[in-house]
Protein backbone atom coordinates (compact mmCIF):
# COMPACT_ATOMS: atom_id res chain seq x y z
CA UNK A 1 0.00 0.00 0.00
CA UNK A 2 1.06 3.56 -0.63
CA UNK A 3 2.97 4.86 2.44
CA UNK A 4 1.11 8.18 2.34
CA UNK A 5 -2.20 6.38 2.60
CA UNK A 6 -0.98 4.19 5.46
CA UNK A 7 0.22 7.31 7.30
CA UNK A 8 -3.17 8.99 7.01
CA UNK A 9 -4.96 5.86 8.15
CA UNK A 10 -2.57 5.53 11.10
CA UNK A 11 -3.18 9.11 12.17
CA UNK A 12 -6.94 8.68 12.03
CA UNK A 13 -6.90 5.32 13.80
CA UNK A 14 -4.66 6.71 16.58
CA UNK A 15 -6.99 9.50 17.46
CA UNK A 16 -10.17 7.45 17.08
CA UNK A 17 -9.05 4.57 19.24
CA UNK A 18 -7.31 6.81 21.72
CA UNK A 19 -10.37 8.85 22.64
CA UNK A 20 -12.89 6.07 23.02
CA UNK A 21 -11.97 4.82 26.49
CA UNK A 22 -11.26 8.26 28.02
CA UNK A 23 -14.71 9.34 26.82
CA UNK A 24 -16.32 6.40 28.64
CA UNK A 25 -14.21 7.12 31.73
CA UNK A 26 -15.14 10.81 31.84
CA UNK A 27 -18.81 9.92 31.45
CA UNK A 28 -18.63 7.51 34.38
CA UNK A 29 -16.77 10.02 36.56
CA UNK A 30 -19.34 12.72 35.83
CA UNK A 31 -22.22 10.34 36.53
CA UNK A 32 -20.88 9.25 39.89
CA UNK A 33 -20.03 12.80 40.88
CA UNK A 34 -23.50 14.08 39.99
CA UNK A 35 -25.04 11.20 41.92
CA UNK A 36 -22.90 11.88 44.96
CA UNK A 37 -23.70 15.60 44.90
CA UNK A 38 -27.37 14.73 44.69
CA UNK A 39 -27.09 12.58 47.79
CA UNK A 40 -25.07 15.06 49.81
CA UNK A 41 -25.34 18.62 48.50
CA UNK A 42 -23.31 20.01 51.43
CA UNK A 43 -20.14 18.31 50.23
CA UNK A 44 -20.64 19.69 46.71
CA UNK A 45 -17.46 21.76 46.52
CA UNK A 46 -15.20 18.92 47.73
CA UNK A 47 -16.85 16.56 45.26
CA UNK A 48 -16.47 19.08 42.50
CA UNK A 49 -12.75 19.44 43.15
CA UNK A 50 -12.25 15.68 43.18
CA UNK A 51 -14.32 15.33 40.02
CA UNK A 52 -12.32 17.96 38.14
CA UNK A 53 -9.06 16.32 39.16
CA UNK A 54 -10.23 12.87 38.07
CA UNK A 55 -11.49 14.25 34.75
CA UNK A 56 -8.13 15.94 34.18
CA UNK A 57 -6.32 12.64 34.65
CA UNK A 58 -8.71 10.83 32.30
CA UNK A 59 -8.50 13.56 29.69
CA UNK A 60 -4.71 13.44 29.79
CA UNK A 61 -4.84 9.94 28.30
CA UNK A 62 -6.83 11.20 25.34
CA UNK A 63 -4.33 14.03 25.00
CA UNK A 64 -1.47 11.53 24.80
CA UNK A 65 -3.22 9.88 21.84
CA UNK A 66 -3.76 13.31 20.28
CA UNK A 67 -0.10 14.20 20.63
CA UNK A 68 0.96 10.93 18.99
CA UNK A 69 -1.47 11.60 16.14
CA UNK A 70 -0.13 15.16 15.70
CA UNK A 71 3.47 13.98 15.73
CA UNK A 72 2.65 11.34 13.11
CA UNK A 73 0.91 13.89 10.96
CA UNK A 74 3.45 16.69 11.08
CA UNK A 75 6.75 14.83 10.80
CA UNK B 1 -3.95 21.94 1.21
CA UNK B 2 -1.79 19.95 3.62
CA UNK B 3 1.49 21.23 2.27
CA UNK B 4 0.61 24.89 2.65
CA UNK B 5 -0.87 25.31 6.10
CA UNK B 6 1.93 26.61 8.36
CA UNK B 7 1.60 24.33 11.37
CA UNK B 8 4.90 23.47 13.02
CA UNK B 9 5.39 21.15 15.95
CA UNK B 10 8.56 23.01 16.89
CA UNK B 11 8.47 26.71 17.61
CA UNK B 12 9.96 28.79 14.82
CA UNK B 13 13.26 30.58 15.58
CA UNK B 14 13.02 34.34 15.33
CA UNK B 15 16.60 35.47 15.91
CA UNK B 16 19.83 34.27 17.44
CA UNK B 17 21.85 35.58 20.37
CA UNK B 18 25.22 34.10 19.59
CA UNK B 19 24.51 30.38 19.46
CA UNK B 20 21.30 30.60 21.50
CA UNK B 21 18.17 30.44 19.36
CA UNK B 22 15.26 32.62 20.41
CA UNK B 23 11.95 31.15 19.27
CA UNK B 24 8.66 32.98 19.00
CA UNK B 25 7.15 31.15 21.98
CA UNK B 26 10.16 32.15 24.09
CA UNK B 27 9.67 35.76 23.00
CA UNK B 28 6.05 35.79 24.11
CA UNK B 29 6.86 34.16 27.42
CA UNK B 30 9.51 36.84 28.04
CA UNK B 31 6.92 39.50 27.22
CA UNK B 32 4.45 37.99 29.73
CA UNK B 33 7.23 37.74 32.31
CA UNK B 34 8.00 41.43 31.81
CA UNK B 35 4.33 42.34 32.13
CA UNK B 36 3.99 40.36 35.36
CA UNK B 37 7.22 41.64 36.85
CA UNK B 38 6.69 45.30 36.07
CA UNK B 39 2.94 45.11 36.74
CA UNK B 40 3.51 43.43 40.08
CA UNK B 41 6.09 46.02 41.16
CA UNK B 42 3.94 48.95 40.09
CA UNK B 43 0.74 47.59 41.64
CA UNK B 44 2.43 46.72 44.92
CA UNK B 45 3.43 50.37 45.38
CA UNK B 46 -0.23 51.33 45.34
CA UNK B 47 -1.21 49.12 48.26
CA UNK B 48 -3.50 50.91 50.69
CA UNK B 49 -4.46 49.61 54.10
CA UNK B 50 -8.11 50.51 53.43
CA UNK B 51 -8.69 49.10 49.96
CA UNK B 52 -10.12 50.96 47.01
CA UNK B 53 -12.39 49.12 44.57
CA UNK B 54 -9.72 47.49 42.42
CA UNK B 55 -7.71 46.35 45.40
CA UNK B 56 -10.88 45.01 47.01
CA UNK B 57 -11.63 42.99 43.87
CA UNK B 58 -8.12 41.50 43.90
CA UNK B 59 -8.44 40.78 47.60
CA UNK B 60 -11.68 38.90 46.97
CA UNK B 61 -9.95 36.79 44.33
CA UNK B 62 -7.02 36.03 46.62
CA UNK B 63 -9.46 35.14 49.40
CA UNK B 64 -11.26 32.73 47.07
CA UNK B 65 -8.02 31.09 46.02
CA UNK B 66 -6.84 30.81 49.63
CA UNK B 67 -10.12 29.17 50.63
CA UNK B 68 -9.79 26.64 47.83
CA UNK B 69 -6.19 25.90 48.81
CA UNK B 70 -7.17 25.62 52.46
CA UNK B 71 -9.78 22.99 51.59
CA UNK B 72 -7.05 20.90 49.95
CA UNK B 73 -4.18 21.50 52.35
CA UNK B 74 -6.05 21.48 55.64
CA UNK B 75 -5.01 24.71 57.29
CA UNK B 76 -4.68 28.36 56.41
CA UNK B 77 -1.02 28.77 57.31
CA UNK B 78 -0.02 26.11 54.80
CA UNK B 79 -2.25 27.69 52.19
CA UNK B 80 -0.58 31.06 52.65
CA UNK B 81 2.84 29.45 52.48
CA UNK B 82 2.26 27.82 49.11
CA UNK B 83 0.06 30.55 47.63
CA UNK B 84 2.85 32.45 45.78
CA UNK B 85 4.07 29.38 43.94
CA UNK B 86 0.69 27.94 42.99
CA UNK B 87 -0.77 31.31 42.06
CA UNK B 88 2.25 32.13 39.90
CA UNK B 89 1.95 28.87 38.01
CA UNK B 90 -1.77 29.41 37.52
CA UNK B 91 -1.55 33.07 36.43
CA UNK B 92 1.49 32.56 34.21
CA UNK B 93 -0.10 29.66 32.32
CA UNK B 94 -3.47 31.41 32.06
CA UNK B 95 -2.00 34.59 30.59
CA UNK B 96 0.36 32.73 28.31
CA UNK B 97 -2.60 30.79 26.89
CA UNK B 98 -4.77 33.89 26.54
CA UNK B 99 -2.03 36.01 25.00
CA UNK B 100 -1.37 33.22 22.51
CA UNK B 101 -4.84 33.60 21.00
CA UNK B 102 -4.96 37.37 21.36
CA UNK B 103 -6.43 38.78 18.10
CA UNK B 104 -3.69 40.82 16.49
CA UNK B 105 -0.56 39.18 17.89
CA UNK B 106 -0.61 36.31 15.42
CA UNK B 107 -0.25 38.69 12.49
CA UNK B 108 2.93 40.38 13.70
CA UNK B 109 5.89 38.73 12.11
CA UNK B 110 8.88 38.92 9.83
CA UNK B 111 9.45 37.64 6.35
CA UNK B 112 12.46 35.45 6.23
CA UNK B 113 14.64 33.91 3.63
CA UNK B 114 14.53 34.12 -0.09
CA UNK B 115 11.21 32.29 -0.27
CA UNK B 116 9.44 35.05 1.66
CA UNK B 117 8.21 32.61 4.31
CA UNK B 118 6.26 34.35 7.07
CA UNK B 119 7.50 33.71 10.59
CA UNK B 120 5.10 34.97 13.28
CA UNK B 121 6.79 36.86 16.06
CA UNK B 122 4.59 35.53 18.86
CA UNK B 123 3.22 32.07 19.55
CA UNK B 124 1.49 30.53 22.58
CA UNK B 125 4.30 29.58 24.94
CA UNK B 126 2.47 26.42 25.99
CA UNK B 127 2.32 25.22 22.38
CA UNK B 128 6.07 24.71 22.69
CA UNK B 129 6.99 21.47 24.45
CA UNK B 130 10.06 23.11 26.01
CA UNK B 131 7.88 25.48 28.04
CA UNK B 132 5.57 22.77 29.34
CA UNK B 133 8.34 20.32 30.19
CA UNK B 134 10.18 23.09 32.05
CA UNK B 135 7.07 23.93 34.07
CA UNK B 136 6.38 20.25 34.78
CA UNK B 137 9.93 19.62 36.02
CA UNK B 138 9.76 22.73 38.21
CA UNK B 139 6.43 21.66 39.68
CA UNK B 140 7.50 18.11 40.52
CA UNK B 141 10.80 19.39 41.91
CA UNK B 142 8.86 21.85 44.07
CA UNK B 143 6.58 19.07 45.31
CA UNK B 144 9.56 16.99 46.39
CA UNK B 145 11.38 19.96 47.89
CA UNK B 146 8.27 20.88 49.89
CA UNK B 147 8.01 17.30 51.12
CA UNK B 148 11.71 17.19 52.01
CA UNK B 149 11.53 20.51 53.84
CA UNK B 150 8.48 19.51 55.84
CA UNK B 151 9.32 15.91 56.67
CA UNK B 152 13.11 16.02 56.59
CA UNK B 153 15.26 14.88 53.69
CA UNK B 154 15.61 11.22 54.60
CA UNK B 155 12.05 10.70 55.76
CA UNK B 156 10.70 12.06 52.49
CA UNK B 157 12.94 9.99 50.27
CA UNK B 158 12.36 6.87 52.39
CA UNK B 159 8.94 6.83 50.77
CA UNK B 160 10.63 5.85 47.55
CA UNK B 161 13.37 3.58 48.83
CA UNK B 162 11.59 1.56 51.47
CA UNK B 163 13.54 -1.49 52.58
CA UNK B 164 11.19 -2.87 55.24
CA UNK B 165 9.79 -5.66 53.12
CA UNK B 166 9.85 -6.69 49.43
CA UNK B 167 6.34 -5.47 48.68
CA UNK B 168 7.04 -2.02 50.10
CA UNK B 169 10.31 -1.91 48.17
CA UNK B 170 8.47 -2.62 44.93
CA UNK B 171 5.82 -0.04 45.69
CA UNK B 172 8.52 2.50 46.51
CA UNK B 173 10.26 1.96 43.19
CA UNK B 174 6.91 2.32 41.43
CA UNK B 175 6.32 5.60 43.26
CA UNK B 176 9.76 6.80 42.17
CA UNK B 177 9.03 6.12 38.52
CA UNK B 178 5.60 7.61 38.84
CA UNK B 179 7.22 10.95 39.72
CA UNK B 180 8.70 10.95 36.24
CA UNK B 181 5.39 9.80 34.78
CA UNK B 182 3.78 12.80 36.50
CA UNK B 183 6.29 15.11 34.80
CA UNK B 184 5.45 13.67 31.40
CA UNK B 185 1.74 13.72 32.12
CA UNK B 186 1.79 17.40 33.23
CA UNK B 187 3.79 18.54 30.24
CA UNK B 188 1.86 16.60 27.62
CA UNK B 189 -1.53 17.52 29.02
CA UNK B 190 -0.81 21.24 28.74
CA UNK B 191 1.09 20.93 25.44
CA UNK B 192 -1.56 18.71 23.84
CA UNK B 193 -4.44 20.95 24.80
CA UNK B 194 -2.85 24.21 23.68
CA UNK B 195 -1.13 22.91 20.54
CA UNK B 196 -4.30 21.12 19.44
CA UNK B 197 -6.16 24.38 20.02
CA UNK B 198 -3.72 26.22 17.75
CA UNK B 199 -4.09 23.57 15.04
CA UNK B 200 -7.87 23.72 15.39
CA UNK B 201 -7.93 27.51 15.05
CA UNK B 202 -5.68 27.47 11.99
CA UNK B 203 -7.73 24.76 10.26
CA UNK B 204 -11.00 26.52 11.08
CA UNK B 205 -9.64 29.81 9.80
CA UNK B 206 -8.55 28.17 6.57
CA UNK B 207 -11.98 26.60 6.07
CA UNK B 208 -14.24 29.60 6.72
CA UNK B 209 -12.32 32.76 7.61
CA UNK B 210 -13.70 35.26 10.14
CA UNK B 211 -16.74 33.15 11.06
CA UNK B 212 -15.69 29.61 11.83
CA UNK B 213 -12.97 30.44 14.38
CA UNK B 214 -15.35 32.40 16.64
CA UNK B 215 -16.84 29.54 18.70
CA UNK B 216 -13.44 27.87 18.79
CA UNK B 217 -11.85 31.04 20.14
CA UNK B 218 -14.35 30.94 22.99
CA UNK B 219 -13.47 27.29 23.51
CA UNK B 220 -9.77 28.16 23.57
CA UNK B 221 -10.32 30.90 26.15
CA UNK B 222 -12.11 28.38 28.34
CA UNK B 223 -9.57 25.59 27.75
CA UNK B 224 -6.65 27.93 28.45
CA UNK B 225 -8.12 28.83 31.82
CA UNK B 226 -9.09 25.27 32.74
CA UNK B 227 -5.70 23.78 31.83
CA UNK B 228 -3.94 26.38 33.96
CA UNK B 229 -6.35 25.64 36.81
CA UNK B 230 -5.76 21.90 36.48
CA UNK B 231 -1.98 22.37 36.43
CA UNK B 232 -2.13 24.46 39.60
CA UNK B 233 -4.63 22.18 41.36
CA UNK B 234 -2.69 19.02 40.59
CA UNK B 235 0.54 20.60 41.82
CA UNK B 236 -1.30 21.64 44.97
CA UNK B 237 -2.74 18.16 45.52
CA UNK B 238 0.69 16.59 45.07
CA UNK B 239 2.21 19.07 47.52
CA UNK B 240 -0.55 18.23 50.00
CA UNK B 241 0.20 14.54 49.53
CA UNK B 242 3.95 14.98 49.97
CA UNK B 243 3.67 17.19 53.04
CA UNK B 244 1.08 15.12 54.89
CA UNK B 245 2.33 13.17 57.89
CA UNK B 246 2.06 9.42 57.56
CA UNK B 247 -0.75 8.04 59.68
Amino acid sequence: MNPEVVKIIAVAATIILGTMMPAVAIGKIGTKAAEAIGRNPEAASKLQTAMILAIAFAEALAIYALVVALILKFT
Amino acid sequence: MTGEIPIFLKAEPVFHLGSFTITNSLLLSWLILAIFGIGGLVLSKKWRSIPGKIQAAFEMIVEGVLNLMESVLGNRGEAEKYLPFIATIFLFITFSNWMGIFPVLGTLGIFEGSGRTFVPLFRSPASDLNFTIALAVISIAAVNIAGARRLGFFKHFKKFFNFTNPINFFVGILEFFSEFAKMISFSFRLFGNIFAGEVLLIIMASLLPYLAPIPFLFLEIFVGFIQAFIFGMLTLVFIAGAVREEH
